[in-house]
């Protein structure tokens, strides 16, 4: 009786063990990835020039693929990506839709001028709370949808080369 | 005395019920702030982070409780979007069948275990 | 700088004279010798000691901003006020690491001293298994948190420290937290070595009592800082988060509680004897355990500390040696563990010790899966979720109720045989207050549920027994009575504290007021000002109440430099009533402030309660010094 107790507690102390054992090597930051793709739910905005109230149905409303990117002037990761978006447009296989994150009106236009302008719609999100309807936390963050309206694909940060070239193959 | 035996299975009973009482609309809001966790400030709820992004998921609950959505579909749509994680309030499903249960395994356990040792000793 | 090479090499000196004592009490063990008792005694001196001359080695290099090292270059800067620069020495990990040594050597030191009346060869293996965690520690922190790593060239400036981290009340904290959690070291090698001589009675109980008392009370007092500290610096009027750091400070104290009422039975009855050593190992074990948990970074908390995997590992693969070692040493050795036959009613102290170990080991086991169950999730099946308050709540609220009335019971039972006792009369007012709580409460406070009304009930029925205990008993067991009742008081005023406070959130500009409740606050003015090592915002408030009397609060916005930090400041008036809770905060890009007032009644009973608990502790731990 006493060493089936011992055994079991010895069993147990060592599950324990590798299982500590391999939690400290995973990061305990959490980062909120896409596990699954899901359905795009409605968002409303208002246009970044005309500040006119639009909803997510009467923007993504063609047949084609979009990529839905969230950007702001103050915010640095969003000029290093910002060539490869350039570059996406001009493959002309996706849409880009731009959502200008908690910026000032001057600022961001001057970022367009000066880095172009590869949007074909650019939304405007003053407090926040439209690219949470997204699932997005913070900026330089970009999504892929797909002709079903789905988000197949969420990357957080800035879009480097190895990310381009994954976009490419999708749209592709 | 025997009442006092029955005593938990009363309230399990009764905390399951009193969720239903009828909260003013900013107490409601505080309530859903503090079962939420803030993605930047990742040790803390909203409610207590000061963060930007705290803010705006702050804006976003407000909004979504004044479009009429009800505090257990304001979890779900959060969760949705975040995953699991975003709520300090685990469900019960099979990933955590043993957070649950365990505990009250272990009082039942222990309880069986203290009143064998008190029959003994009472021999 | 000369301090570097003085800490380093004590540190090394340290661990040539713990290996020397480890080795010194094996060979006296075997062939027992008073006279090297002496022996001992000088070199258990000499490594607290080195310990000692390396801790303030470190102090000086603080205190003197000497940015050759690094860990005081990392947590230091010249513009700080001499008191932080100083209590920037265990701010972090590697000096805390090294005062938690301290603190370890210290104990033994007096251990060794007080401890002549107990058999030596029990010493000896006390001194045996406390030498092995002194020289893990060292190792530990040569080998991975060396606080006296130099780097060249030298800094200029410090990168100063965490603000929030700046706080008196932080500073003493860990002090007093450490004194708690360490000593529980002693109990547990002490356990140990009377398991192993089957010393296990009455007498060695008398004799570990006091360590198990004082370790408890630094650990009550450590527990309170550190909620104090939460209060006015951290939330935003909260002062118990359930964050994965504060449960660990819980779990050591939850067992330390349980431990203390079976020491007693073990005193007066000598029963009890297997939970007392498993209770002692599993305290260590815990305190042993936050210390892994905490500074790992294995877990995801408010409180920010520095963390490395490697130093994660060492501590891991320390921590289930021992608890190893202490788990063969109890299979070995239980049967020396002598079954006591004497008879017990059920009705009786003994068994509602039981009771009471019963619940509390359950408390700790909703706290210890609790946090420790996400890690498990994420390594098991990748998947991440979060367990904060709505958990603890609903597992632990619903046990307190019957928690509390046993606890209003038990102590009033005698030991050995029960009598027949008077309480028939006082179920009965319990039932008629009982009733009165419920209406007046869900009258009042219509959102109340029945859970709490009766949780209410229950504590203002253990409320009511401890006080009857306190002014009635005669001095015999004043120390009981008086943390039963300061107990009941903690529970009492943070249920009151939960279902009476009030706030409000609003953003406001200056010039505007609000209406809450029935009084107005009006935002004045904001002023400017400078310090040393921070930028100041204050907002000046008013607020009116109906019958015009007014209040003017001035909650802190401080922008910290080295580094940079924004902190919020609260400006908090307490009385015996309530307490007044005004904070703001800036939001990035408006021009308005986000403001949050609270009212939270009987705060300060929360914290003056839980001195009472310590203050009963005390009592017990004196009481034996004056026979």
């Amino acid at each position: 009786m006493k060493n089936r107790y011992f055994f079991i507690i010895i069993v147990l102390f060592f599950f324990f063990f590798i299982v500590l054992f391999k939690g400290l090597k995973n990061p305990n930051v959490y980062i909120p990835e896409l596990q699954k793709e899901k359905n795009l739910s409605r968002f409303d905005a208002s246009d970044f020039y005309s500040n006119t109230k639009t909803s997510s149905l009467d923007i993504l409303n063609d047949n084609n693929f979009y990529l839905i990117n969230i950007w702001a002037s103050w915010c640095l990761p969003c000029r290093e990506e910002h060539d490869y978006l350039i570059k996406l447009k001009e493959q002309n296989l996706i849409k880009l839709i731009g959502i200008n994150y908690k910026d000032n009106f001057k600022n961001a236009k001057k970022f367009l001028n000066e880095m172009g302008n590869p949007y074909s719609k650019i939304l405007k999100d003053k407090n926040g709370t439209v690219s949470i309807q997204l699932g997005a936390y913070g900026v330089p963050e970009t999504f892929i949808i797909d002709k079903n309206k789905k988000i197949i694909k969420k990357i957080i940060g800035p879009i480097d080369k190895k990310i381009y070239n994954e976009i490419l193959l999708i749209i592709k | 005395m025997k009442i006092i035996k029955f005593l938990p299975i009363i309230f399990l009973y009764f905390s399951l019920f009193s969720s239903f009482s009828n909260e003013k609309n900013s107490q409601l809001e505080n309530k859903i702030f503090k079962n939420l966790r803030c993605i930047i400030c990742q040790g803390q709820s909203i409610y207590d982070s000061q963060s930007d992004f705290a803010e705006s998921m702050k804006l976003v609950v407000k909004q979504k409780l004044d479009s009429g959505m009800s505090e257990e579909e304001i979890y779900i749509f959060f969760k949705d979007q975040y995953g699991e994680w975003i709520s300090y309030d685990p469900e019960f499903n099979a990933k955590t069948y043993f957070l649950w249960g365990l505990p009250v395994l272990i009082f039942l356990l222990g309880g069986a275990i203290i009143l064998r040792k008190l029959a003994v000793l009472k021999n | 700088m000369i301090f570097n090479y003085i800490g380093n090499y004590s540190l090394i000196i340290s661990v040539i004279i713990s290996l020397t004592i480890f080795f010194l009490s094996i060979s006296n063990l075997q062939k027992i010798n008073i006279k090297k008792k002496i022996n001992l005694n000088k070199l258990n001196f000499f490594q607290f000691f080195f310990v000692l001359v390396s801790f303030f080695s470190l102090v000086v290099l603080f205190v003197l901003s000497e940015f050759s090292n690094i860990t005081v270059f990392n947590n230091s800067h010249t513009t700080k006020p001499l008191f932080y620069k100083i209590s920037g020495t265990w701010g972090n990990h590697e000096g805390s690491l090294l005062l938690w040594l301290l603190i370890l050597t210290l104990s033994l030191f007096i251990y060794f001293l007080s401890s002549k009346s107990r058999p030596i060869k029990e010493r000896l293996l006390t001194l045996i298994f406390q030498e092995v965690i002194i020289i893990g520690f060292l190792i530990f922190i040569i080998k991975t948190s060396n606080p006296f790593n130099q780097i060249f060239p030298i800094p200029k400036e410090g990168l100063g420290l965490n603000p929030i981290l700046q706080d008196p009340i932080l500073a003493i904290h860990p002090p007093v937290l450490y004194l708690g959690y360490v000593s529980t070291s002693i109990i547990f090698s002490s356990s140990l070595a009377s398991l192993v001589q089957g010393n296990v009675n009455n007498l060695w109980a008398k004799h570990i009592k006091k360590w198990i008392f004082a370790s408890w009370i630094f650990l009550t007092i450590g527990i309170l800082l550190g909620s104090i500290w939460a209060y006015y610096e951290l939330g935003w009027g909260g002062f118990w988060f359930w964050d994965p750091v504060e449960n660990i400070s819980l779990m050591p104290w939850l067992s330390l509680t349980a431990l203390l009422h079976c020491i007693l039975v073990l005193e007066k009855r000598s029963l009890l004897s297997s939970w007392t050593i498993i209770l002692s190992i599993s305290t260590f074990t815990l305190s042993v355990c936050g210390t892994f948990l905490v500074r790992s970074g294995i877990l995801n908390s408010v409180h920010t500390f520095a963390n490395d995997p490697e130093r994660g590992l060492f501590i891991l693969i320390f921590l289930f040696i021992l608890v190893f070692l202490s788990l063969v040493i109890y299979f070995l050795f239980e049967k020396n563990l002598k079954t006591n036959n004497n008879k017990f009613n059920l009705l009786t102290k003994e068994s509602s010790i039981l009771i009471n170990n019963w619940f509390i080991m359950y408390f700790l086991s909703v706290i210890l899966i609790g946090t420790i169950y996400p890690i498990f999730l994420e390594v098991l099946s990748d998947q991440k979720i979060s367990v904060g308050p709505p958990f603890f709540n609903k597992l632990l609220i619903p046990f307190l109720i019957p928690f509390l009335i046993f606890m209003s019971i038990g102590p009033n039972l005698n030991w050995i045989k029960n009598k027949i006792f008077e309480n028939k009369i006082q179920l009965i007012i319990f039932f008629i207050l009982n009733l009165i709580l419920s209406f007046f409460i869900i009258k009042i406070f219509g959102r109340i549920t029945l859970t709490f009304t009766i949780l209410l009930a229950a504590s203002f029925y253990l409320f009511y027994i401890t006080f009857k205990d306190l002014i009635k008993k005669d001095y015999k067991n004043i120390s009981q009575a008086i943390s039963h009742f300061g107990f009941s008081l903690l529970i009492l005023s943070i249920l009151m504290n939960s279902i009476l406070s009030k706030e409000i959130i609003a953003n406001l500009k200056v010039g505007e007021e609000i209406k809450f409740m029935e009084s107005t606050i009006k935002f004045k003015k904001v002023e400017n000002s400078s310090r040393s090592n921070f930028k100041s915002l204050v907002g000046f408030f008013e607020i009116n109440n109906k019958d015009d009397k007014k209040f003017l609060f001035k909650p802190e916005i401080r922008i910290y430099n080295q580094p940079q930090v924004i902190t919020s400041e609260a400006d908090i008036k307490t009385n015996f009533f309530k307490d007044k809770f005004f904070v703001i905060n800036l939001v990035k890009g408006e021009n308005y402030f986000n403001i949050r007032y609270q009212e939270k009644p009987l705060m300060i009973w929360i914290w003056l309660s839980t001195i009472l608990i310590a203050i009963g502790g005390s009592v017990s731990f004196f009481k034996r010094y004056e026979k």
